[in-house]
């Protein structure tokens, strides 16, 4: 397997976001860390190499390869660096100014051209960036690049060619198979990401980290960034704070007032 | 008058509820066609003949569920190229925003997902940062495809649609995953999380006893949720997660039982018409945003609630 691991660098999914007045998410004024559910991806890539390696690790001698793909600005070497520690092998930033304010159409046009350069069998992703949130860059992946999609997977293994997943849907634990090359992703269900090691952290720095920008993949900029984003923000209102309605202290009357509560404004 | 294409959206051949939400969306944009994509058409047709809607398009040719959402994104774009509505509105479900992506790759259009309101010049509103911020967005190229978060509202009846044809396609590449197997979901008899009015939630304060809160969803004809620390703990199916990383839900009423209210489970949440909040901590985040708090013991207070409800009701 030759597996890219799709990965983003989004604001600190605990701290209050807002947006900024370009209309767009203010990530100057948040902590950015790696996408958390982008790290079961990571995980998942690590467990079915360990899986199906000879030597029982990652890296040389596996017979297989992860590749952790970024597209972002330059401080999302950081989000790479952290996959390279946890075991990843080697990563690409796909990083022009070109690219700012792309949209979801754009990205997924940018991280395919890298996956159909690279030659990658197996595409691995999070369900969805806990900033935007729209969950559809796994699915635009695999209608760009003709790959078979098993998304929401839960469990993932490998035989051969031949991937098979589990899967939890409104109708049911659905088990699914496709061969390579597949665009997989995976809920945060389905492993533990592990921290990285000490070891880890010190052979990533030596791991190769190439920027790729626009040219290099042989997309035109007016093809990507803002101007080419198919979706904009008309404007956007902090939503009023919630205020705190009433509160009291259950003096073995409480249900019974909740109640009356919910039969005041006609729930019940 | 324009042309709007809703995406039918069916579970075993059973029409959910979105779908006549997006039919009320789409009237207010012009005439409502309504797409089938599934084996089930046959089960499916006589229960639109109460929503409203002017017209029915039946995919025919391929074998939907074999081929899942690449199938269906294909097929929509073939109507969108037959019929050049001036949006297409899918469910906000997983799969929904799945067909919503490869169809938006598939004619080179803008997407809007999660959307709560849409209005008659297809400016759609999200709330965004786990409710702390209402945006207006709209698309700017192609054909608007918006994908509608569940019981954003009241779905009106109309009297069905006045034609119905059949369209055939054909359908080979692409998508080439198959389904194995598939174990069909046990039937709790409780609604979907996504579409219910009610919801009942339990959390870390259940200590794993999700007994009281079961019976007051039941009194109420409400769904069961849990917190991510109950999901985590295994205490309650992953699949019934509410928060940023599970269901995103905004029904009428929200009962959060021993569920402190980290930001996570309040993405989830927040937009909820009223909320409830139990919990022994009288520092729990969650009554932050509740317009009824309790500060008091679930197990003492969720049997008395159903009690009276129960009592309401007879």
């Amino acid at each position: 397997m030759k597996i890219a691991v799709c990965i983003k660098q989004v604001p600190d999914s605990w701290a209050q976001k807002k947006m900024g007045a370009d209309q767009r998410l203010d990530r100057e004024s948040v902590d950015a860390v790696l996408n958390d559910l982008d790290e079961y991806a990571i995980e998942s890539a690590l467990a079915l190499v360990e899986a199906n390696s000879p030597t029982g690790e990652v890296g040389e001698g596996s017979g297989h390869s992860i590749t952790v793909i970024s597209m972002g600005p330059e401080r999302a070497s950081e989000a790479l660096r952290k996959a390279l520690s946890m075991g990843a092998d080697d990563a690409i930033l796909i990083n022009d100014p070109g690219l700012a304010g792309s949209d979801a159409l754009a990205t997924s046009k940018v991280l395919a051209q890298a996956i159909t350069a690279g030659g990658y069998d197996l595409v691995l992703c999070g369900t969805e960036s806990t900033d935007a949130r729209m969950s559809v860059i796994p699915a635009m992946l695999a209608e760009r690049l003709g790959f078979a999609q098993l998304t929401f997977a839960g469990k993932v293994g490998v035989s051969g060619r031949t991937m098979t997943i589990t899967r939890q849907t409104e109708f049911g634990v659905e088990e699914m198979s496709a061969d390579l090359p597949a665009v997989i992703s995976v809920v945060e269900k389905i492993n533990e990401p592990r921290y990285p090691s000490f070891k880890g952290i010190m052979a990533s720095k030596k791991k190769p980290l190439v920027t790729q920008t626009l040219s290099d993949l042989g997309i035109s900029p007016s093809d990507v960034g803002s101007s080419a984003a198919w979706s904009a923000v008309k404007d956007s209102l902090p939503r009023p704070p919630r205020g705190a309605g009433i509160k009291i202290v259950d003096d073995g009357s409480a249900g019974s007032q909740l109640v009356a509560f919910l039969a005041e404004r006609k729930l019940v | 008058m324009s042309t709007v294409l809703i995406l039918v959206d069916s579970v075993g051949g059973k029409v959910s509820k979105s779908t006549a939400e997006l039919a009320t969306f789409g009237k207010r944009i012009g005439d409502v066609v309504a797409v089938i994509c599934s084996s089930d058409s046959a089960a499916i047709l006589p229960q639109l003949n109460t929503l409203s809607i002017d017209k029915t398009i039946t995919c025919t040719g391929v074998d939907f569920e074999k081929f899942s959402t690449g199938a269906v994104a294909a097929a929509l774009a073939s109507v969108v190229a037959k019929e050049s509505p001036a949006a297409v509105l899918i469910a906000s479900s997983a799969r929904g925003k799945e067909i919503a992506g490869r169809l938006a790759v598939r004619i080179d259009s803008g997407v809007i997902t999660d959307a709560i309101d849409l209005d008659s010049e297809i400016i759609a509103t999200q709330s965004i940062f786990g409710g702390s911020t209402t945006v207006h967005s709209i698309v700017t190229h192609g054909t608007p495809i918006i994908t509608m978060r569940g019981n954003s509202i009241e779905a009106i009846a109309g009297s069905g649609p006045a034609g119905a044809e059949d369209f055939a396609l054909t359908y080979t590449d692409g998508d080439r995953a198959a389904v194995l197997s598939l174990a069909p979901a046990k039937k709790s008899g409780r609604p979907e999380l996504t579409e219910a009015s009610i919801i009942v939630s339990g959390g870390k304060g259940t200590d794993g006893n999700f007994t009281p809160v079961e019976e007051l969803a039941d009194a109420l004809g409400a769904a069961v949720g849990a917190s991510r620390a109950a999901t985590d703990a295994g205490w309650y199916p992953h699949s019934f997660q509410v928060g940023q990383t599970g269901k995103t839900v905004s029904p009428q009423l929200y009962i959060a039982a021993g569920i402190s209210g980290a930001i996570q489970h309040r993405a989830g949440m927040q937009t909820s018409k009223t909320i409830v909040a139990i919990n022994k901590d009288p520092e729990a985040p969650i009554f932050d945003v509740a317009d009824f708090g309790v500060v008091g013991d679930l197990f003492a207070v969720l049997p008395q609630v159903r009690d009276g409800v129960i009592a309401k009701k007879s």
